[in-house]
């Protein structure tokens, strides 16, 4: 199933489109060389992404509902304390019921990066990479790196100024991007498959001065584009959890390699 | 009463005789593996199914090494600066333990580099550091376990484009059903007391 899936979504790049279970839909990315905002010293040049697919929108709460029915061992009240934290799914109001609060529509918070990733697995996918997730939220509208635009990055900075005690609205409401993704920005933080490949020293003094005992190796990460916020604001987040950890604005979306 | 319901009831009476040995049989079974292996903690690292495959090429679920506690760390054999420091680290808690104590530890060394860490690998660190297998396993899970595992440990890395790692280094240590007891990112030859005074108490 998955190499026809693979091979449809090689065979009709026009299309754009992968249908997975429970109405899941991919979007086909193209790869392409990139530069990250992060600096990475290991690739002052940036890297090549290879073409993979990615959901079109976060995974919702009934999408996830859904998988929790089938994988009891996700539940709420069943998932081990080392997978998920208390919190864990604690805005539904039973371990099988949404309730009032959580609406099917609304994508799902409060899961941990194991809930994640085992959610992915099960429709035979997988967290997207940091880079892949950068890589298709450069984008806007019409162009794939709209990263330079003024405009793009006030745009994206009104999100994360805005309070997060209001509800969350539903998935989808926001116009696609170039691939046809949406809600890359302002909805949602989302975990990637790597988020603890993010070794960025939280105090600022050390950065250039290297903690050897905590990063073997060629030391901690930092900012390449000290004004993209929107980047930075994302990593500070990811570098700070655990895979247990869940809070009330970490959702997730899956995505495939095309191989 | 007829001879054929006589019969009938005789032949539901052993059908019923059949399904009570059955269901003894199973009950006992099942008391038998209960008692084998009682169910893990809720909060048990080995909730997760992780194969390991080792220095002598022989893959088993890390699950079986349950009933002893046990020095976790995560390594990878190219690593030139902290990883030796990390056999170093071991064998520094190990040298705070008397003959009796360290029969009663396991020190689980798993790579963040299976691709590369082949048992031959593996048993090339064990060979050169004279590390003794009866209570040292280092050990590759699968590639798709790397950052699954490395969540549960609290172990943070990224592969760089030269194929060396950056990574956070720690030593856990996991009790008899493998709950995590203890913690420490101070690697080197002189071990941390605290970490020392727990592994201790989980000998005892």
């Amino acid at each position: 199933m998955r190499r026809l899936l693979l091979g449809l979504l090689i065979a009709l790049p026009l299309a754009g489109v992968v249908a997975g279970a429970a109405g899941i839909k991919y979007a086909a990315i193209a790869g392409g060389q990139f530069r990250s905002a992060l600096k990475y010293e290991d690739a002052p040049n940036g890297t090549r992404v290879k073409p993979f697919a990615l959901m079109r929108m976060p995974v919702s709460n009934a999408q996830f509902l859904k998988f929790v029915e089938r994988n009891p061992e996700w539940q709420h009240d069943k998932v081990s304390p080392v997978f998920a934290e208390q919190r864990y799914l604690s805005q539904w109001a039973s371990a099988t019921t949404l309730g009032d609060e959580a609406r099917g529509d609304q994508p799902v918070t409060w899961v941990s990066w194991f809930a994640a990733s085992a959610f992915c697995e099960s429709i035979d996918a997988r967290l997207p990479t940091w880079q892949e997730w950068e890589y298709v939220a450069a984008s806007d509208e019409t162009r794939r790196d709209a990263r330079s635009d003024p405009a793009w990055r006030e745009r994206i900075l009104a999100w994360y100024s805005r309070p997060s005690s209001s509800a969350l609205p539903r998935v989808g409401l926001q116009t696609p991007n170039v691939y046809g993704v949406q809600d890359m920005h302002g909805l949602v933080w989302e975990w990637t498959e790597d988020y603890s490949a993010m070794l960025v020293d939280g105090d600022n003094r050390k950065q250039g001065d290297a903690d050897k005992a905590k990063f073997c190796g060629a030391g901690a990460l930092s900012m390449d584009d000290r004004d993209n916020y929107a980047v930075l604001m994302r990593v500070a987040m990811l570098s700070s959890l655990s895979g247990a950890d869940a809070t009330a604005n970490m959702g997730f979306r899956c995505a495939r390699s095309a191989k | 009463m007829t001879r054929s319901t006589r019969n009938c009831l005789s032949t539901s009476r052993l059908l019923t005789l059949a399904m009570l040995l059955i269901a003894g049989f199973v009950f006992s079974a099942g008391v038998f593996a209960a008692g084998k292996t009682p169910p893990l903690p809720a909060d048990s690292l080995y909730q997760l199914t992780l194969p390991l495959t080792d220095q002598a090429g022989k893959t088993a679920d890390w699950r079986t090494r349950r009933g002893k506690p046990q020095l976790v760390a995560m390594f990878y054999t190219s690593c030139k600066f902290i990883c030796p420091l990390i056999v170093d680290s071991g064998k520094a808690i190990e040298r705070q333990l008397d003959a009796k104590q360290r029969q009663k530890l396991g020190i689980l060394l798993i790579s963040m580099d299976p691709k590369r860490d082949s048992p031959g690998a593996l048993k090339h660190i064990v060979d050169t550091r004279k590390l003794d297998t009866s209570r040292w396993t280092l050990a590759s899970p699968p590639q798709d376990d790397v950052r699954t595992v490395a969540g549960l440990l609290g172990i943070r890395y990224r592969l760089l484009a030269d194929g060396e790692f950056n990574h956070s280094s720690a030593l856990i240590l996991l009790d008899a059903n493998g709950r995590i007891l203890a913690r420490t990112e101070k690697m080197g030859t002189q071990p941390d007391p605290e970490f020392v005074a727990a592994v201790k108490q989980a000998l005892r």
